[in-house]
């Protein structure tokens, strides 16, 4: 694929994932694409608590911003011809998010078959050594969005 | 020996869908995806109702991979929750109108949790129900099943471990067994 090309695939994926209901109504913005990898950010909200004794956002919401971002990820590599689903996720939580403090991920589509990419991510607070959660997940390879 | 005479069933009823009215609206994810919740005696069957902020591939359209996902874990922490608090609510130990004006059992905390997504979930309802294979005094152990039209037609399912809530006085004390039978090494 020449660049320029690639530039326009890596827009589109970018218009795709900036155009998913779910990830808008969570307010998630994409600060990073690159080759197979990908950043969103999700900000605090009321909305997603889901222990309210101590404000600590559901385990639900991190699981969709993992997801969104991992399949962010797949849709961005050179080798992905189109859109991706989620074939299977597991995410560990390690801790629980401060309240009040975005949530950032990173994934990584770290190899890539003809119809399965497979996928890493982690998800930090403002304290960047010590992660919130991390997920691994295979994704499917669909040949357009 | 005559047994005692069972509570009027409206009582019992209404004992029970107080506390689940109580512990659903206390969580403000679910409020917001909204997922709702039937019961039938003990068993309860989770609803998320469809919304078009829900969808994920607008161009298919499908719901979006992160909301099934959450779907499937807000249902198995609310089972988990319901089991634990079950007798509590029967007995009637468990104060419902205290529940109702906020004073909350602790939840179950998300160790892991692996989603495994069958087919694409389709622009409508969904319906899902939780297992607890296994529920310990620290971890426990829960299957969650998801599906549309068909109840045989799974569209995703999900297991996940969950770390319980520890009583503070309950916890000191099993600590404190602990350090004992450290302390006397067993005999013979």
């Amino acid at each position: 694929m020449t660049g320029g090309r690639m530039a326009d695939k890596k827009q589109l994926a970018r218009q795709f994932i900036e155009a998913i209901p779910h990830a808008r109504e969570l307010g998630m913005t994409l600060t990073e694409l690159g080759d197979g990898s990908a950043q969103i950010v999700m900000p605090y909200d009321e909305k997603l608590i889901g222990d309210p004794e101590t404000g600590v956002i559901h385990g639900g919401a991190v699981s969709a911003l993992m997801d969104t971002c991992c399949g962010a990820a797949v849709m961005s590599h050179p080798a992905a011809p189109g859109g991706t689903a989620t074939i299977d996720l597991r995410i560990d939580y390690m801790r629980a998010a401060t309240p009040g403090q975005s949530i950032v991920t990173r994934a990584t589509c770290h190899h890539m078959t003809r119809n399965v990419a497979f996928v890493r991510a982690v998800a930090m607070d403002d304290d960047q050594d010590n992660p919130v959660a991390t997920a691994v997940g295979a994704f499917t390879v669909e040949s357009k969005f | 020996m005559s047994r005692p005479r069972p509570e009027p069933v409206q009582v019992v009823k209404q004992r029970r869908d107080a506390a689940l009215a109580a512990l659903v609206a206390s969580v403000p994810y679910a409020r917001f995806l909204n997922i709702t919740f039937d019961r039938r005696g003990d068993e309860l069957t989770a609803q998320l109702n469809f919304d078009e902020k829900l969808i994920g591939n607008p161009f298919l359209p499908a719901i979006h991979g992160g909301v099934t996902a959450a779907f499937l874990e807000v249902t198995a922490v609310m089972t988990l929750t319901w089991a634990n608090l079950w007798e509590r609510i029967e007995s009637g130990s468990l104060d419902v109108d205290e529940l109702a004006a906020g004073k909350l059992p602790r939840q179950p905390k998300t160790i892991d949790f692996t989603v495994d997504y069958l087919r694409s979930g389709l622009p409508r309802d969904a319906y899902a129900r939780a297992t607890v294979s296994r529920s310990g005094r620290r971890y426990a152990s829960v299957h969650v099943e998801a599906w549309q039209d068909h109840k045989d037609k799974l569209f995703a399912q999900a297991t996940g471990h969950f770390l319980m809530p520890q009583d503070a006085a309950k916890q000191k004390t099993a600590d404190q067994d602990f350090v004992a039978r450290e302390a006397t090494p067993p005999k013979g």
